[in-house]
């Protein structure tokens, strides 16, 4: 008998359908229990109901490129309004022809948030070149040098002064909030006095007050012909309301040191400022990185509000759009617009955060 | 606090030095700067707002630019200041601005409590009504029970209370916070009649699915006369402004158009001849150049080319002259001599 009886190959008993593959993950997932099932139903239906119009609305019966007039004739969006005033609400009121200049200054300002991301990159010449960038930004945005025409800074407006707004905004808010939370933990009461009056004040009231005083009380006070440019003003007031909450934020991390670490900093013979830079402020700032965060996030989101002293930033110049009458009615798709820009800044900052976090605690 | 307080001294002493000593005339200012800075509104279509390319365009833009021709012989030397309803008079008082030109309505309040001074108005609004054709309306009159849709907070909402009030018709205001939302609602049917000064109902109507539907009532239920407006106690500057809005209506009725005004200036008639500078005199008395009318009328044109440019019927807004018009038409617009 050469020919063995095969080893007959193992009938595998495949288990029965509705337990594996996709049936079986939705039947686990989905309709586990009754309670899950109904919600499941619900919300198939909520989608069926909201996505197929939306999608609809938003790409099929779309027009993408035509002039106003042929919107009023579209069942969809009318995406129409962006390519048409995409340089307004980007650039303002920059003189058209040498918008090329903003449009370079913040390409430069990308290049250099994304190179500093890496923290390999983090040495002397990164801060070099970050005032090096900083100083050519001011300049194509400033011009009257080596032949640059002059451009007031009332002209600047739209994603350039948001992006300006936040950026200055947020780095200067950061250090002065870190200094007030340590001056709030001072032994010394004039300065622990200060910092906290400072800081309850401005928690006290909302950022739109602030921005009005900026612009209507302060300039009032001002001797006779002297006036404070409108933007620093703003500036300076989303700094010293931004500055107060991150103050609050590094106070917690700051408490949450064990007091063993202020002993072992004074024990190795460090002087304050060294216990601080060396042992404290490393530890606490990593704590904190969560709430800074959405701090900062929703400061680059509070610069919208200085559409109020209008001041003409990224929502103002989609609003002005908004009020020609060639294109009255399509707040839709110019809010979508706008929203998918501060979505972008917002979501890249959380996504940072976090890899930073992960970075971090890597050591731990 | 005492650091706080020496602080604040250091600083006011600091602005106190670099400010400018003595403080001439505002045309004087002006004129030193080399720029007028006109407040506008920024977001009314026809009045003040910026184009796609971020060019100013509108009535009350014109106007500024004008005054810029009188004062430096160059429409283009103005820096706009867009202002909020809010900002726009403490922007006057801290001189930010040195004329605000953003539909403003002249009242008794804003001038003797204010301290602001109006000058010749550059445009007759007033509070109408805008109804769907199919409705059959005629008259205001025949508006009880209506529901009506308006902007909160505004004189417009107090006008039409009243309105309905002195009337004895019962209304049921729709109270909309954003103009876009507003004109949707009142499309979309959610109101019969939409409220609004004139000027604003014909940007409303222009943006109808079919504007040929809808119809103004002939009802106007309040005055509001919007023009530049300066501080008070610079008579000087004041004559400037205002003589500037008077030399664009009374071009308009010499009949001087930024396309004739070079004809013109060989005009055998002595009052044109005056008008335009040929025979000298006019200028120097209000501080400004004799060719200042030239200027103005040859960079910005008369009053009806501004018009007819900005809100006029062959733009969006399609507004007819009506009170604007000159008053050998029938209108309000009426300069004094220039003599």
């Amino acid at each position: 008998m050469a020919n063995a009886i095969q080893p007959s190959r193992k009938e595998e008993i495949k288990p029965p359908v509705v337990h594996v593959g996709v049936v079986g993950w939705i039947r686990k997932n989905l309709f586990n229990n009754w309670l899950n099932s109904l919600l499941t139903v619900v919300t198939v239906f909520l989608l069926l109901k909201t996505v197929p119009p939306f999608v609809r609305w938003a790409f099929i019966d779309s027009v993408w490129n035509t002039p106003a007039q042929a919107c009023r004739h579209a069942t969809g969006a009318c995406w129409s309004i962006i390519p048409h005033n995409y340089r307004f609400i980007i650039f303002g009121f920059f003189p058209y022809n040498l918008q090329w200049r903003p449009l370079l200054a913040m390409i430069m300002l990308f290049v250099l948030l994304f190179f500093s991301q890496n923290r390999k990159h983090w040495k002397k010449s990164l801060a070099y070149s970050w005032i090096a960038g900083l100083f050519i930004m001011g300049l194509l945005l400033k011009g009257g040098l080596f032949g640059l025409k002059s451009v007031e800074s009332t002209q600047w407006g739209g994603l350039v002064l948001t992006l300006l707004l936040s950026v200055f905004g947020l780095t200067a808010a950061y250090p002065l909030g870190v200094v007030l939370a340590l001056g709030r933990q001072s032994k010394m009461p004039a300065v622990k006095t200060l910092c906290i009056v400072y800081i309850e004040m401005i928690r006290g009231v909302p950022l739109i007050s602030l921005l009005f005083m900026a612009s209507i009380i302060f300039p009032l006070f001002l001797p006779e012909g002297v006036t404070i440019n409108k933007i620093i003003r703003a500036q300076a007031a989303i700094i010293l309301f931004t500055a107060a909450y991150i103050a609050e934020v590094v106070r917690g991390g700051l408490q949450a040191m064990a007091k063993g670490q202020y002993e072992a900093a004074e024990s190795m013979g460090l002087n304050y400022y060294q216990t601080m830079r060396l042992i404290i402020l490393p530890q606490a700032l990593k704590i904190v990185i969560p709430p800074t965060v959405s701090i900062l996030i929703s400061a680059f989101k509070d610069t919208s509000l200085v559409v109020i002293i209008a001041l003409y930033d990224l929502l103002k110049t989609t609003q002005t759009v908004l009020s020609d009458p060639r294109w009255l009615g399509y707040s839709r798709e110019a809010y979508i617009f706008v929203a998918i820009i501060y979505f972008l800044g917002c979501f890249s900052m959380s996504n940072y955060s976090r890899k930073l976090e992960k970075e971090l605690s890597r050591g731990d | 606090m005492k650091s706080i307080k020496i602080g604040v001294a250091v600083i006011l002493a600091l602005l106190m030095v670099t400010a400018p000593m003595a403080v001439a005339g505002t045309l004087q200012d002006v004129q030193k700067a080399g720029v007028l800075k006109a407040g506008v509104n920024g977001g009314v279509f026809g009045f003040s707002m910026p184009d796609e390319k971020g060019v100013w365009k509108g009535l009350d833009v014109d106007t500024a630019r004008a005054i810029a021709a009188a004062v430096f012989g160059d429409a283009n030397k103005v820096k706009y200041v867009p202002l909020t309803a809010v900002q726009r008079l403490p922007a006057l008082q801290s001189k930010e601005i040195d004329v605000l030109c953003r539909n403003t309505t002249q009242t008794l309040t804003r001038e003797a409590a204010n301290g602001l001074l109006f000058a010749h108005v550059n445009f007759y609004d007033g509070q109408g009504f805008l109804v769907p054709k199919k409705l059959g309306v005629k008259s205001a009159k025949e508006l009880t029970g209506a529901t009506v849709c308006v902007l909160p907070g505004t004189t417009t909402e107090m006008n039409a209370a009243d309105f309905f009030r002195k009337n004895a018709m019962k209304w049921k205001p729709v109270v909309i916070e954003s103009t876009t939302e507003l004109s949707k609602a009142f499309f979309a049917g959610r109101c019969d009649v939409l409220t609004s000064d004139s000027s604003q109902l014909a940007a409303h109507r222009s943006v109808a699915p079919n504007p040929k539907d809808y119809v103004l009532l002939p009802e106007i239920i309040s005055k509001e006369p919007l023009a530049p407006v300066v501080r008070q106690g610079d008579d000087q500057w004041f004559d400037v402004v205002n003589w500037t809005m008077m030399a664009l209506i009374q071009a308009e009725e010499f009949g001087v158009t930024s396309k004739n005004v070079d004809e013109m200036l060989k005009s055998k008639d002595p009052e044109i001849q005056r008008f335009l500078g040929v025979s000298p005199g006019l200028g120097k008395d209000l501080g400004l150049d004799n060719k200042w009318v030239y200027n103005v009328i040859k960079q910005v044109g008369n009053y009806g080319e501004i018009y007819e440019r900005n809100v006029g019927v062959n733009t969006p807004l399609g507004l007819e002259r009506g009170l604007n018009a000159l008053w050998t038409n029938g209108g309000l617009m009426y300069a004094a001599p220039f003599r």
